[in-house]
């Protein structure tokens, strides 16, 4: 078996674990294909050791060692931002365990991820994976109209093969049409709808660039797919996530933006967003920055504004309300897209639902929202999170989009504390679920990959674990109310903040913050013991179902 | 309409939202009475004004719809009028420079206002903080320090109040030697009595030590202090200035003390900047906050380049070494700046909110600015311009001791009785002049102005209305009476205090406040308790209603499942007068409360 191979070194005693703010553990250190496991000394009289430590591997984004004498430390900087140090005793263990969790932590078959090899006792394989289908959406807006259609063009994905099965779109387009407009947009991604507004009847559509190219090629079927959209006399709004600019560039490498004189009645908007390398380098200049305590006062507001990631939050969050104004104000129909379709579109498309749509901010209409506009609509997560901020690897497709998405949704709460069903535990475990998990649901770049993997056969779905009642309850927000309103935020500077309990969350104690948080649940459900749970330092992701005690709970040694 | 006595009315006057980037704006009538500025819109709204809150009048260039008229507070709020008729704009314009900048204390608002309270009351007002009485509570005097009578008829420092404590062991002629040795008479004195740990924190000013000088008086007066903490024998100096200012003191015959003419000191320069480098940095981080369609990245580097957090953060370090020297190494420190009424303020009180849960709590917090602010004499009518003078000496001190307690109250939810609310009015009726607690410079000359017998003072007022300033999270419990409150002041903790800078700019703010709605949640709650109660007397004395379950849901909503042994309907229910009041509750959770929107 592969992973045998790369584990030469199984287990080594007399291992010490340190991270800051917690007090160091010794104990013995196991590696096997998947985690890292460490376990306090057992006791005298033959009793087993407690796990202390219990890291996926893929959470591994670096490994850093350093040798002295007999004594070897390992240093290994995790995905979701923590940093853990292993003092290994003997060289030659010191580098295996080096080498091997580098091996198993950069392993790119999906096959072999862990996910596939999950098997929790609680948890029945196929449950969770139907639970948000397009069919139920669909369903939702033919209720209202009739100007829809659910399409199985792509059944087979050989129309586009980052779009799910089925894709929504206007009622008289045929298929025949929307397979002549899919050969004129990038990666087949034709307009489809992401978005109905039912206040006013308006629509959003996203899709990829269309191919213009430098020969100013035209399409008849996408300018009637576009056109069949608008009623008589009415007007959209093209919001291209690039500078005019670059989409003008784009004419070169044979893409482009829509041409005033083919669509006419479609006003473009550009609105140029950050993605790709850097955005990466934002996350990484961040993170770099939040893990420097010593830095001085201006030292440290000119690394917050070196990493320009709040201006990627400003400019995220106006690009989405510019969206939803357009539907919501201006009662105009939306096409968004940049160059691909499946970064910064999916960032404006979703956000502007979260900001118009009060079912997107429950718990299950945020899971679905997510399932539809990221998931199904091929955002690429195994390439866009195959690192995070900490890896020494060459970056390759790495872009933090998804984290974008998520700090924006998070400012949304900070704003507008009552109209999240969810709270900033959800969106932490998000974020670490994207870049590695136990379940299969963030896995592969598209839903062809998926069924190519059969992730939804061999994997557990993270839906079905956060939704049972146990984990729910800690994801809501005890302050929520359901707020029919459009949510516009401010996007002021001084109105956003950094995420200090993403990008702080392992630097500094919350103690204090969590205790607030639970006198605040405590006052609200005005039970006598309120989950003290808080989205505070725990070493592991819980693993559901396992019998062992998985987190540090130790007191910490804040101060 | 009830017409206001004004001096002057202009009506058909728009006052334009200053970030809004569309040209919106609400047209309405400006008044001008004799103490406020009265700007009441076409939808009745009425937006009021004090003159003494004005810090600065502009009048833009003319415009075609009008002359554009400016006006920024004390308070952080800015308004952007346009007066249709030059003529008007200009009367305005000259009449709030005359109202705002006055010369002399009685023509300032405390003397004029009226809140119609019987004297014995407004004197009752006056003896709500007893200084003496919060000596006592911390344990003074005692067997090394006594209450000292040498400055009883200011003649030795007449910017220090008349009653102040010092070490047993320091005799009248220490103590006037010292203070000829000290800026301005200010010689080291009590401010802080550590109950537990015997030790102390006192305050001064900058010794006159130039580059040789000794006082002998002094040296024993340190002594005093030191050894009147028995655990230790070493004590701290903290100079809260940086070391090159302390050192360029020294060429003016002023300066710090030398080590080793001063028997077991411990010397340490903490780095605050005097208050020209604050009130420049203060007017940086206005300007850049004030900017129209501000960019993050000019916000950023905006704020670094005002140095404000900077500033806050030193305030704060300082007061953690202070804080921390008492609670963990059991020393005495002696706190001093320049004059030690301005750094020595800050970092005095703020030491003494982190060592002691009094002042954690409003009635305590009032106590801590009477003593280390109003009675050491901050010069708070220089520093907040009360009158028309040097405008060098204006200065934000004060302000950023209250950003300083903000952030405390930021990175402890729970412990601390007060709410934003609290320090946000305090900063208010600093500038307001409407009380007589902030004005004139200092004791003696508060008591020229007789302002106990003029006017009235703040903290009833307070108090009274204290349902608003009160933290529903505070628990009392948090830090045990005398346990050290041990902020982290890594950089990244110090934020951009968005309601004090733009209280007045709504569109900046959260759109719904967690704050408002769990404090009207413990409200309610406390008052279903007492409701509960009630019924479940009234219950067992009727024997009709069993058992209830009653559970609080979201937002205070009432789920209650009363398990009655045969069913009631609401109407019968209704028929006990008694429930009537539990009733409001069980309806209230079918209709939702009022949702705050766009």
């Amino acid at each position: 078996m592969e992973f045998a191979e790369l584990i030469k070194t199984a287990k080594v005693e007399n291992v010490q674990l340190s991270c800051p703010g917690l007090p160091p553990i010794k104990g013995t250190l196991c590696i096997t294909s998947h985690h890292l496991l460490l376990s306090s000394q057992p006791g005298g009289n033959g009793e087993q050791g407690t796990v202390e430590l219990w890291l996926l591997i893929r959470n591994v984004d670096a490994v850093e060692k350093r040798i002295a004498s007999s004594l070897g430390t390992i240093t290994l900087k995790c995905k979701d931002l923590k940093v853990l140090q292993l003092e290994i005793p003997g060289m030659e263990e010191c580098l295996n365990i080096a080498s091997s969790t580098e091996a198993l932590s950069s392993m790119d078959s999906v096959m072999m991820m862990y996910p596939f090899f999950y098997r929790p006792q609680s948890m029945k394989l196929k449950d969770g994976w139907q639970l948000y289908p397009l069919q139920h959406y669909y369903q939702q807006i033919a209720a209202e109209t009739s100007a829809w259609r659910l399409s199985c063009i792509n059944g087979d994905f050989t129309i586009c093969s980052s779009y799910p099965p089925a894709v929504i779109v206007p009622a008289t387009v045929d298929d025949k049409v929307l397979q002549k407009a899919a050969r004129f947009r990038q990666g087949g991604r034709f307009p489809v709808l992401s978005y109905y507004h039912k206040k006013n009847g308006t629509v959003m559509l996203r899709s990829s660039q269309p191919l213009i190219g430098p020969n100013r090629k035209r399409c008849q079927q996408d300018e009637l797919l576009l056109s069949t959209v608008l009623d008589g006399g009415e007007r959209g709004f093209i919001i291209d996530t690039r500078s005019a600019q670059a989409a003008k560039q784009a004419r070169m490498m044979g893409g482009g933006t829509e041409p005033k004189s083919s669509y006419p009645r479609w006003k473009r908007l550009h609105r140029p967003l950050e993605r790709g390398r850097l955005l990466q380098e934002s996350f990484i200049k961040l993170a770099e920055a939040c893990n420097d305590t010593s830095l001085s006062m201006d030292r440290w507001l000119s690394k917050l504004e070196g990493s320009k990631w709040l201006a990627h939050v400003k400019a995220a969050l106006s690009t989405a309300c510019l969206a939803a104004q357009c539907m919501e104000r201006e009662e105009a129909c939306i096409l968004v897209h940049g160059a691909e379709g499946t970064d910064t579109t999916l960032l404006v498309t979703a956000l502007a639902q979260v900001i118009l749509d009060p079912n997107c901010r429950t718990l299950t209409g945020f899971q679905g929202l997510l399932e539809r506009e990221w998931i199904e609509a091929g955002h690429p997560f195994h390439f866009r999170c195959a690192h995070s901020a900490y890896s020494h690897a060459r970056l390759k497709q790495e872009a933090p989009i998804f984290l974008l998405f998520l700090d924006c949704v998070w400012q949304l709460g900070r704003q507008f504390p009552f109209s999240l069903q969810f709270n900033e535990r959800l969106l932490l475990v998000l974020f670490e679920h994207t870049y590695a998990s136990c379940y299969g649901t963030f896995l592969c770049n598209s839903e062809k990959e998926r069924c190519l993997c059969e992730v939804k056969e061999k994997t557990h779905s993270l839906w079905s674990w956060l939704n049972q009642p146990s984990e729910l309850n800690t994801h809501l927000n005890p302050l929520y109310t359901y707020n029919a309103l459009v949510i516009w935020p401010s996007v002021e500077p001084q109105s956003l903040q950094l995420w200090q309990g993403l990008f702080l969350r392992w630097i500094r104690s919350s103690q204090y913050l969590d205790e607030a948080w639970a006198e605040i649940h405590r006052l609200v459900t005005s039970c006598e013991d309120a989950p003290e749970e808080s989205a505070g330092r725990t070493l592991c992701h819980s693993q559901p179902g396992a019998a062992y005690p998985l987190t540090i709970t130790g007191t910490a040694n804040e101060g | 309409m009830f017409v206001f006595p004004s001096f002057l009315q202009v009506e058909q006057v728009k006052l334009i939202d200053r970030f809004s980037t569309s040209n919106k704006s609400l047209v309405g009538t400006l008044y001008l009475t004799a103490t406020h500025l009265l700007f009441i819109d076409s939808s009745q709204k009425e937006t009021w004004i004090l003159h003494h809150h004005i810090a600065a009048v502009e009048k833009l260039a003319l415009t075609t719809s009008g002359c554009p008229l400016v006006i920024q507070c004390k308070n952080f709020r800015v308004v952007h009028f346009i007066v249709p008729r030059e003529r008007d704009c200009h009367d305005i314009y000259n009449s709030l420079l005359q109202l705002s900048k006055l010369a002399s204390y009685d023509e300032l608002y405390a003397f004029s206002y009226n809140p119609k309270q019987n004297e014995s009351k407004r004197l009752q007002g006056w003896q709500l903080i007893d200084l003496a009485e919060e000596y006592k509570r911390m344990g003074v005097p005692n067997s090394n320090w006594q209450l000292s009578d040498a400055n009883r008829d200011y003649e030795i420092c007449d910017s220090y109040p008349r009653e102040l404590y010092v070490p047993r062991t320091a005799s009248k002629p220490v103590i006037v030697g010292s203070s000829k040795f000290r800026s301005k008479g200010r010689f080291p004195v009590l401010s802080y009595y550590h109950r537990d740990k015997e030790a102390a924190i006192c305050r001064c000013s900058q010794p006159l030590s130039g580059f040789s000088a000794r006082c002998l008086e002094d040296e024993n007066m340190l002594h005093a202090i030191s050894i009147a903490n028995p655990a230790h024998h070493y004590m701290y100096v903290m100079d809260t200035r940086p070391k090159l200012n302390a050192m360029a003191n020294r060429a003016a015959g002023k300066g710090y003390e030398n080590e080793d003419n001063y028997a077991n000191i411990r010397f340490q320069f903490v780095g605050i900047e005097n208050i020209h480098v604050m009130r420049s940095s203060l007017q940086k981080l206005l300007e850049v906050s004030g900017t129209k369609a501000l960019s993050v990245n000019s916000f950023l580097s905006g704020l670094e380049n005002s140095g404000w957090l900077r500033h806050i953060k030193a305030v704060l370090d300082a007061a953690v070494f202070l804080a921390k020297a008492i609670a963990v190494e059991n020393a005495t420190v002696l706190v001093h700046c320049s004059d030690g009424w301005d750094r020595t303020s800050q970092v005095c009180s703020l030491g003494s909110l982190l060592l002691d849960s009094h002042y954690r709590t409003i009635k305590g917090f009032m106590v801590l600015i009477e003593k280390d602010w109003i009675s050491f004499g901050h010069k708070f009518s220089d520093r907040c311009g009360q009158l028309d003078g040097d405008p060098k000496e204006i200065s934000p001190v004060f302000t950023q001791f209250l950003e300083c307690v903000w952030h405390l109250t930021e990175q402890f939810p729970q412990a601390f009785e007060y709410n934003e609310a609290f320090l946000l009015q305090i900063h208010e009726h600093v500038h307001s002049c409407q009380f007589g607690n902030f004005l004139g410079n200092c004791q003696k000359e508060r008591e020229e102005l007789k302002l106990k017998e003029k006017t009235y003072s703040l903290w009833p007022f307070l108090l009274d209305e204290q349902k608003k300033y009160l933290n529903p999270l505070y628990n009392r419990d948090f830090s045990q009476k005398l346990v050290l409150l041990e902020p982290n002041t890594a950089s990244f903790n110090f934020k951009f205090w968005r309601n004090m800078y733009h209280q007045f700019d709504r569109t900046m703010h959260p759109r719904q406040s967690v704050f408002n709605l769990i404090m009207a949640m413990s409200e309610q709650n406390k008052q279903l308790e007492k409701d509960f109660k009630e019924l479940e007397a009234v219950s067992n004395l009727t024997g009709r209603l069993g058992k209830k379950e009653c559970t609080l849901s979201h937002r205070g909503k009432i789920k209650c499942v009363p398990r009655l042994p045969f069913m009631l309907t609401f109407t019968e229910l209704r028929g006990f007068a008694w429930v009537s009041c539990c009733l409001q509750h069980f309806l209230s959770c079918f209709c939702c409360p009022g949702q705050e929107g766009n």
